[in-house]
């Protein structure tokens, strides 16, 4: 039987010439389930999952994936064992068509396979509803479609592990409603970790809440654990949670 | 004549390139400092220095100081003037976007070289110096008699010389308190410091790059004027000044000033010390390749901070 | 009909255009027609690195060099026949772009663009440091009799502009093939996004690597051929200047496009023809073209074709 854990952080830290954004993060990602990562803006969320998936290096600590040490991996080689991860400033390829942007997503790993390739972009599309949208050029559509097709590239890799920075920010109510039964439907199928400030996203879709508050790890827990907790609130006290 | 008072020759001649070499590099490096980009037409502008120095001289006539005091003048206000032009017309139409720029600006290099091709032709031309007196030097050494003071036989420099060494400092200094006492210092190093924040805080940023750019060439332009009268103005000679400007800048950290003076003067002192005792077309290839590895391992120079 | 099909039919239809010129051009034109269509593989190397990959080498004349140098010193002086030497040649770009690339590519941006400049300068140096062997800017000629393969002249018109066609055609071929790869995409990808492209998994440092050794084998390939079929060696080909050319030609004829290098080196070769005729000062007609370029038509000319009318323009 698997482990539960598909990816563990053991104390995980980083600091920036004397600011420490981390301090010895311990952390245990549920597999197939959703787990929201929250916490105050400066908290630290963007560099833990920076570490996480190789973008940043760590100062110290490991991060396991699947009961093996990844720690020194470069990011590629993480993205290759499953990792997916969306960015939190859209960063598409503006220049090239919304289909050839899946299509390089997806191609890594169907580089042999022309067919599969060409109905793995068509399905992923549709999902996400860019489908009419294809042929366009990226850099041309909404800034909320090009959300949306960041995610779409994200699924098309299939990923073992998605993690989403702040998949939300920007989007206006109807497409976070989107991006709500989008996750839901995922759940199951991979493993997701969001990077969330709409506490609304977070409530309807996670099974599992971590907190990061001054780059430590406060609580970690059930939504309704987490509601609960005081810790919490004291750490979001003065803070909107309803953003 | 002995190692000694060759050596101190090689020196002095060393002295005069770096003089020269730390205006030009000046004017490379402010403009890499603020604008970010970077100018290959820079020994272009150093050559149209030269060359307008042989010509303003050659109408004024005279006395050869006239012109001289006439061209220190004119000419580096001159290529000051184009360059701020070539800057409004051409670079800020690319948005300085880095490679744009460096494109525009070898363009840029052919229009300026190609054009002084056609009209001042491909002859070297020399430049009068206003004054040149043969100086010999001393030198001191332990003999039969103990210490005494000989003037050994070619051991000699020239007034003009001196006089050039002089004038480059001055320039620096000068520049020194343009850059940290007055208004104009103060736009640049906030444009320098980031333009965007410079622009929303009221700095006319695009001003400031026009200045800049005319600036940075007007510095080359000087070192050429100061350089004519031992050197001929010819069409080609901003391509060794180019090199060596880019080397001092890399090797003193991309747009770190006092980086810039310290290794134009390493390097200048080099080449003139190398260049008197070995083949100097090793000396080059070993230079060259140096600072290729130099920006490879140490890109923000030897002297300078991390790049933003 | 397909883009692809398009596509290809287009390539086809180049080359089948290039071997009927010969037997309507006269013979001037015919000769300068192999000539650039020799440079054109370089510009088509070049073109690999910065139309595709988004990487502005301003080196690349050390690797046509190379070639051309390994290709000339060998056949010359160490009497190996024409097609090991013109392998050694190929070889010898290719190695230097290894070791170049292994440097260089630790560097981005502005920092890698003053680094190859450096490293070619250090290689024209070299190649006239070693003026004994090279005649350095005087350069050498390479003997009529070293130069034909199996039986046929190469300084004969006829053999020498089918060569130029065999050569050019295979690296046409084979270029416009290897930008449809998975491999070729990845390549645009990193010059759109380098970032996001290693984020989506792929090793960007080692791809761009493998095309800067390509790009080099390729402009490897140019330098031998150029002195194979015009029988001189020069240091000339080192300089700085050659190392500009190649960014002309490409920025003209549309950077990031299969065409793109052939119609800008057949533009630019009889415009600085042209020109030379009036005037000595014909490099002028490169800074203009270059301004020119850079403002108004950053993607060149089939760039313009492809966005007026010719969508599919590979």
């Amino acid at each position: 039987m698997a482990a539960v854990n598909i990816l563990e952080t053991r104390g995980l830290s980083k600091s920036f010439g004397g600011v420490h954004a981390n301090s010895d993060v311990d952390f245990e990602l549920a597999r197939g389930k959703v787990t929201a990562l929250i916490g105050p803006n400066g908290a630290g969320k963007s560099t833990f999952v920076g570490m996480v998936s190789g973008r940043i290096e760590a100062t110290r600590g490991q991060v396991l994936f699947e009961g093996a040490d990844i720690s020194h991996l470069p990011a590629h080689k993480r993205i290759q064992l499953g990792l997916a991860y969306t960015f939190q400033i859209t960063s598409i390829f503006a220049g090239l068509s919304v289909e050839e942007n899946v299509a390089l997503a997806a191609r890594r790993l169907l580089a042999g396979q022309p067919e599969a390739l060409v109905k793995r972009v068509t399905s992923v599309l549709a999902r996400v509803g860019l489908s009419d949208r294809a042929v366009q050029i990226a850099g041309d559509l909404s800034y909320g479609h090009q959300r949306i097709l960041e995610i779409a590239m994200g699924l098309a890799q299939e990923p073992k592990i998605f993690i989403l920075d702040e998949p939300t920010q920007g989007l206006a109510e109807s497409e976070v409603d989107d991006f709500i039964t989008l996750v839901r439907a995922l759940a199951g199928e991979t493993t997701i970790l969001l990077i969330e400030h709409n506490m609304r996203v977070v409530m309807e879709t996670a099974d599992m809440i971590a907190v990061l508050d001054q780059g430590r790890m406060l609580a970690e827990g059930t939504p309704d654990d987490i509601r609960a907790n005081a810790d919490v609130q004291a750490a979001y006290l003065g803070t909107s949670t309803d953003a | 004549m002995d190692f000694g008072p060759h050596l101190m020759l090689a020196s002095l001649e060393g002295a005069v390139i770096s003089a020269i070499l730390v205006l030009t590099a000046m004017g490379l490096s402010i403009v890499f400092g603020v604008m970010r980009v970077v100018n290959v037409a820079h020994g272009e502008f150093y050559m149209l220095g030269a060359v307008l120095t042989w010509f303003i001289t050659s109408i004024v006539g005279g006395h050869p100081a006239i012109g001289f005091v006439a061209a220190i003048v004119v000419a580096p206000l001159l290529v000051g003037c184009l360059a701020a032009g070539a800057d409004r017309l051409i670079l800020k139409r690319v948005n300085y976007d880095p490679d744009r720029t460096i494109v525009a600006t070898i363009g840029m290099l052919y229009i300026i070289q190609q054009t002084t091709l056609m009209t001042f032709g491909p002859e070297a031309r020399p430049v009068e110096a206003p004054f040149n007196t043969r100086l010999s030097l001393p030198w001191f050494e332990w003999g039969e008699n103990g210490f005494a003071m000989i003037w050994p036989w070619g051991l000699s420099t020239t007034s003009y010389k001196l006089f050039v060494i002089a004038a480059a400092a001055m320039v620096l200094v000068a520049l020194w308190l343009v850059l940290t006492r007055t208004k104009v210092g103060l736009l640049m190093r906030a444009t320098q410091q980031d333009s965007e924040t410079a622009q929303a805080f009221g700095v006319p940023v695009g001003k400031v790059y026009s200045w800049v750019f005319g600036l940075g060439a007007g510095l080359a332009a000087l070192g050429a004027v100061l350089v004519v009268p031992i050197q001929q103005a010819h069409y080609l000679m901003g391509h060794d000044p180019l090199l060596l400007a880019f080397i001092v800048v890399i090797i003193g950290g991309l747009g770190s000033l006092p980086g810039t003076v310290i290794a134009a003067i390493l390097i200048g002192m080099s080449d003139g010390i190398i260049s008197v005792f070995f083949s100097p077309t090793l000396a080059k290839i070993i230079a060259t390749f140096l600072v290729a590895m130099v920006l490879v391992f140490r890109p923000q120079g030897l002297l300078g901070k991390i790049a933003r | 009909m397909t883009d692809n099909s398009k596509s290809n039919l287009m390539h086809i239809g180049v080359l089948v255009v290039l071997f009927a010129l010969f037997f309507i051009l006269p013979v001037y034109h015919a000769g300068n027609m192999s000539r650039i269509m020799v440079l054109a593989v370089y510009a088509m190397g070049f073109n690999l690195l910065f139309g595709y990959t988004g990487l502005l080498s301003l080196g690349h004349a050390m690797f046509f060099a190379a070639g051309m140098y390994g290709f000339g010193l060998t056949t010359n002086l160490g009497g190996l026949p024409v097609p090991l030497a013109f392998g050694f040649g190929v070889i010898c770009a290719g190695v230097l772009a290894l070791v170049v690339g292994f440097l260089a590519l630790r560097t981005i941006g502005v920092a890698f663009m003053i680094v190859t400049l450096m490293f070619a300068q250090t290689a024209y140096l070299v190649v006239l440091y070693f003026g004994t062997y090279t005649r350095g800017d005087e350069g050498f000629v390479i003997q009529q009799a070293q130069r034909s393969i199996a039986g046929i002249d190469l300084t004969s018109e006829t053999g020498r502009y089918f060569t130029a066609l065999l050569i050019f055609g295979i690296c046409f071929l084979l270029i416009a093939r290897l930008v449809q790869t998975p491999f070729g995409k990845t390549l645009v990808a990193i010059r759109e996004n380098e970032e996001r492209t290693r984020m989506l998994g792929y090793d960007s440092h080692r791809h761009k690597l493998k095309i800067l050794v390509i790009s080099g084998l390729f402009s490897g390939v140019a330098g031998a051929t150029y002195a194979l079929l015009f029988g001189y060696v020069g240091a000339t080909f080192a300089t700085v200047q050659y190392s500009i050319f190649p960014l002309v030609w490409v920025l003209l004829g549309g950077a990031g496009t299969t065409i793109g290098p052939l119609i800008g080196v057949f533009f630019m070769f009889y415009l600085i023809n042209i020109s030379s005729g009036f005037t000595d000062a014909y490099m002028l007609v490169v800074g203009v073209v270059l301004v020119l370029l850079t403002l108004f038509a950053p993607h060149g000319l089939a760039g313009l074709l492809r966005k007026k009318v010719l969508t599919w323009l590979p």
